[in-house]
Formats: structure tokens, sequence, C-alpha cells
């Protein structure tokens, strides 16, 4: 169990989905984007993703490309994801990190958990690391007890979908939709579909990521996930202005969404 | 226990390679692979791709004295292995004809690749038009304005060109886009991969298809009196460096040099030495050397070469180099136009300016081998393409034209 968990089956018991928030750090300046995190908390996010930009986000569509982009020119550094870590934890919410494989490893892998260990961090979300190829990453955050949140996708096999659900702690991220980040109109069947398959693999808690952008969409996924996972839809709200209230009312309507489906 | 270094099947070359991706692109590169070890050994494949290569690419392809340039070389005998002649004017089809009928195996419709000088890319336009696949080339901005008449080429034969304005508008982020295509489209698309890096299988499929180069060549040089002293090959990802290389690797008495894009000087900053100047890292699906900051963030590239201008490198030559069976020569813009300069001068033979960077390579060790040496140099591809970048940096271009 860890604060993750808990917080996923405090949300359980209140007879709704968790509302996972992410934002990059450093979008579109590192004090902004700690502000805009605040925000998150404040209006009804349970977790809050942090994403240290990355020069090459191989999993990201233009959007958050474009506010990674913008947030290297404004020098943000991998410290600084830390930093919003412990703002996050100090404001209320449950802080992971969704970060690409080598920033973390050179950090390196151990030092990468305990950094999260203490800011106050829960997990790492790893975008191109699937717990085959990174045994040292999961070593290094059993050691910390930081959860290891690996993605699933519709393409994967029964056989992975196995393998991933059993590395994986706090929740499986499931991604109903082949391709990048970015807001969709619909997230469709496939989203249904890979909930379940995750679950009949074994995973306790499964979390819905990718293409979600409005309220009604997580009252849809609400009713079947544990957690809605919101990304380029706060992003573009924040936009390259650090627009705060248009932020809080994007996740005031999914935090009403999560609320809504049961 | 054979102790042979030849055809390192991956997924790792030491502690380098390895399949760092997104999970949604791990079925398909198990299909992939799956796929390859069946073809590999499957004659029906084999007598194909070698079809191919004899009636479609024109091999074997000659391996070429050059004694004129050679004088620059400090008298040493200098000879070239000609990709340059094979059809398309590069090396990149040797690859791209076995991906591509790989493709047809997989069942799949539609071709995807990067390109950066955009020879990998005409070669698979053009492989798409021989088999009837679609076919889309992401290619740098950057790149389209300096290789815009290879832009026209992967046109003409049919193939969509997407210029990618993101990031520093080249190769690397070609390869990011072309990776988010495939994420999307994985279904129906196969991934052609242009160099020897990439997640498994990628390195040791593009390797083993780039083969021929140094099986062929050692042949060669076998009958042409006896196994060089040493054997240079340009290296960006480092297809063609690797092919030049694997034939000769149990060969301990073969020198195999790789020569990288210095840009403007190491010193400076402003290269693609990825061996000389980066440091252990992942991109691109696989753990190599990388250029990148103290973070971990990948560092712009330079050099004058679009085709080697990329801050990583395959990782069997991080492998090779990390063991000391191969070496890594940085080599400067100034040093391979030059190069560029002499061949043509002297042999009347063209050179692609990445295969520029090799032949200067070449100028340097023959000056420090002398007479008795014998080098042998992997003329990637022909300069075609390169001409006006060249008449530019030459100072050739009629008044009022730049």
């Amino acid at each position: 169990m860890s604060a993750l968990t808990d917080r996923l089956d405090q949300c359980k018991a209140e007879g709704r989905a968790a509302l996972v928030g992410y934002l990059p750090v450093g979008y579109p300046d590192v004090e902004t984007s700690l502000a805009a995190m605040r925000v998150l908390v404040e209006a009804g996010c349970d977790v809050v993703e942090i994403g240290p930009p990355y020069s090459d986000p191989v999993l990201d569509g233009p959007m958050i490309q474009h506010a990674a982009a913008r947030a290297l020119e404004g020098g943000v550094k991998v410290d600084d994801a830390f930093i919003a870590v412990r703002t996050v934890a100090e404001a209320g919410a449950v802080p992971v990190v969704m970060s690409y494989a080598n920033l973390m490893l050179q950090r390196g892998w151990s030092r990468f958990a305990q950094d999260l260990k203490a800011a106050g961090g829960a997990g790492v979300i790893t975008p191109d690391l699937t717990p085959d190829s990174a045994p040292e990453w999961v070593e290094a955050a059993r050691a910390e007890d930081v959860d290891t949140i690996f993605l699933v996708a519709p393409s994967t096999t029964r056989e992975r979908m196995a393998l991933t659900c059993g590395a994986s702690t706090g929740f499986v991220y499931a991604t109903p939709l082949m391709g990048v980040t970015g807001e969709r109109a619909s997230v469709g069947d496939a989203a249904t579909r890979v909930v379940k398959d995750a679950r009949d693999a074994g995973a306790a808690r499964v979390c819905i990521g990718v293409g979600v952008a409005t309220g009604e969409q997580a009252a849809e996924i609400a009713g079947y996930a544990d957690g809605v996972i919101v990304g380029t839809a706060l992003v573009r709200a924040l936009g390259d202005e650090g627009d705060l209230e248009r932020l809080r009312a994007k996740v005031t309507e999914l935090a009403e969404g999560v609320r809504a489906a049961r | 226990m054979t102790g042979s270094l030849q055809e390192a099947p991956g997924p790792y070359f030491g502690e380098f390679g390895g399949r760092f991706v997104p999970e949604a692109l791990m079925a398909a590169l198990d299909e992939l692979t799956d796929a390859y070890d069946k073809a590999r050994i499957d004659p029906e494949f084999t007598l194909e791709l070698e079809r191919l290569a004899r009636d479609y690419t024109g091999r074997p392809s000659i391996v070429t004295e050059v004694p004129r340039f050679a004088q620059h070389c400090g008298g040493a005998r200098v000879l070239l292995k000609r990709e340059d002649l094979n059809h398309t004017g590069s090396h990149k089809i040797n690859n791209v004809l076995g991906q591509a009928l790989l493709t047809k195996r997989l069942g799949k419709s539609r071709i995807i690749a990067e390109t950066g000088a955009g020879q990998h890319g005409v070669a698979t336009a053009t492989a798409a038009a021989l088999m009837g696949l679609d076919c889309v080339i992401y290619m740098g901005e950057e790149d389209t304005e300096r290789q815009s008449l290879n832009v026209a080429r992967m046109r003409l034969l049919g193939a969509e060109v997407i210029p990618v304005a993101t990031g520093t508008r080249t190769l690397r982020d070609a390869i990011n886009e072309a990776f988010r295509d495939w994420v999307a489209n994985v279904e129906h698309t196969n991934y052609v991969f242009g160099t020897a890096a990439g997640p498994h299988p990628f390195p040791a499929m593009v390797r083993d298809f780039q083969r021929v180069i140094s099986v062929e060549a050692r042949e060669q040089m076998l009958a042409l009196g006896g196994l060089p002293d040493a054997v240079l090959a340009c290296v960006g990802g480092g297809s063609n460096a690797i092919g030049s290389f694997d034939a000769f690797l149990d060969d301990a008495d073969v020198r195999l040099i790789g020569c990288e894009a210095a840009g403007d000087g190491v010193e400076t900053g402003r290269h693609a030495a990825t061996l000389t100047g980066g440091r252990p890292g992942i991109l691109h699906g696989s753990m190599s050397y990388i250029l990148q900051d103290e973070d971990g963030q990948t560092q712009p590239s330079h050099s004058i070469s679009a085709g080697l201008d990329y801050p990583g490198v395959g990782p069997e030559h991080t492998w090779l180099s990390s063991i000391g069976r191969a070496e890594y020569w940085p080599v400067t813009d100034a040093e391979a136009m030059e190069a560029f300069r002499l061949l043509t001068r002297t042999e009347g033979i063209l050179p692609a300016i990445e295969s520029a960077h090799a032949l200067a390579g070449a100028i340097r060790l023959g000056r420090e081998l002398g007479p008795d040496a014998t080098l042998l140099v992997t003329l990637s591809g022909r300069g075609d393409k390169d001409v006006e970048q060249a008449a530019r940096w030459f100072d050739m271009l009629p008044e009022g034209d730049e």
C-alpha cells in the first residue's frame, strides 16, 4: 500500500473515480507551473502527475511537445520536478512523476527514486520504459517504496499484460487509443476492453489516460476505471499565457465529471 | 564458444542496445523480430533478397583503386568499396529492400521512414514503388531545405514527404515523428528504420542487411592480394560502417575506423561526433552514446552532412568502441570537404559529403602509415545530392546566385 493506492481507494469508497491531472513543470515558466499545480489540487485533482520536460518526447502529441520545448527554452531542470513534487504534496494531493527514461538514467535509477521519495512523491510513470527493459529501475523503486506505474495499450498482448500488471504498483496506466497524447472526440470501446484486460491480468487499480478532454468523457470513463488522467486539455487551458483561471475552470469541469458517473 | 564478434544477435551488445520504447510498440517489435528470425533462414526470403541485390541494386558493388587520390594519402594503397554505384546512389537500398520484403511478409501495406540526407528516404520510396506499398517519409525541415533534390525524388517516386518542424528540425526530430506515426498506425504500418540504431531488432537487422558490403569487400580484397590494413567508413547512426566492418571483425590485424562528423570541431560543441564527445544514455529506443546535457536532454548536433547530423550512434558501434575493436575518429566539416574536393579532382568520382568523412580519415591514416599500407574505404553514397551545397562551400555558384 502507498499514499497513491490509499488515495485511489479513498476515491473508490466515495463512489467515484480519481482525477489525475498532468502538467509539465516549467510551462510556461517554473513559477507559473507550480502555481498551476496548486490550482489543480484546489480544483479537485486527487493525484498530480508532474512531467519533467524532455527533449525527445516520442509519446507526446503537439501540445505537450510545445509545452516541453517552451519549458526547456526557459531553462527548466529535472531538479524543478522535485520542487513541484514537494509543492503538490504540501497542497494536499498525491504527487507522481511521469519521466522519460534518459532523465532517470542520467540522475541514476536509485537517486531518482530517493529524490522523489525525499520530496514526498509516490511513484513514477514511465512512458518509454517497460518492466522487462528496466529491471534496475524496478529494483531501485522497490527499495524506496516508490510505485512503478507502467503503461498498457490496446496492442498489449496477453503475456505482456500479465507481465506489466504484475510489475506495476500504485495503478496500471491504460491508454485506450493507439497514438500520442492529445485530446480525442471519443475514447471509444477500446477503453473498456483495455481496462477489462488489465483487471483480468490482476491489476487492482486501473487509470485511463490519453485522449480525455471533457467532463463528459471523464464521467464516461469514471464509470469503469479507477481514475481518469487528463494532460493535454489542462496544458491547453493553462496556455503560453499561464491562465490559471481558465485552468481552474477546466479542472472543475473534469472534477465534476469524475463525480457524476456513479 | 567460437569467440566470433560477427553477426552479434542483440538485443544487447555488451551493455548497449536493448529496447526502450512505449509499450504500444512492444508487440510490433516482437512481431518484427519473430518475422525476421524466420525470414533470415528461409530460402524463399534470402534468395529473393539476393535476386533483388543482383538484378535491381546491381550487386556486387565494385572495388575501385584510386592511385591519384592515394598520392594525398601518404602514398598508401587506397581502394574504394563503391556503394555509391548502387541503384538509388547509396548503401541505403541494401537495408530497405530487406525491410520492405519483410513488410510484405508481415502482411502490412504501409511503410514509414525517417531520413536525414534523403538517401534512406529515397531508397524507401523506391522500394515502396517497386513493391506497391504506401509510403510516408519524415524529414527534418532543415534537411528538406539543404537536400531539396532528394525531396523531389521521393515525391516523384510516389511517397508523401512530411517536413518535421519541431525541435532541431533534423534527423533526430524526424525519427521522433516517425515513432509517433508508428504508435498510432502500427496495425498496418511497418517502420523501415534507416540506420543500425533504434530498439531491437533494428541494430542487428540493419547490420545484417548491410553486411553484404564487408562480405563482398573481404572476398574482393583477398582476390586483389590480401586483407587491408584498415577499413574506414563514415558513422552517423552507423549503418554503412557496421556493414563495412562486420565480416572483418574477426580479422584482428584489420583496423576498423569509423569517421564521425566533428562539424566545426569537437572542442567548439558544434559537432555530431557522438562517440568522441558523448556519454552513455537512452535515445530512440536503445542504450548507446548520445550527445546530451547533464540532465539527459539531447543536445543539438551539427554537421555539414545531413546524413551524419545525429546526436546518437548505433549501440554495436558503442560496444565495438568500448572493447577496443573499432576506433572512432572525429573529422571536421573542413577536412571532409577537402577530401571531397580531392577525390573529385583526382579521380573523377563525386562522393557524398557523408562518405567524404571516411575519405578524410584515409588521408590522415595513409599519411601516418605510409606507402606500405592498404586502406579500404567505403564510399557509402554519391555526391549528386550535394552539388549545390559543395558549390556553395567552394564558392563556385554563379555570381548573384547566393
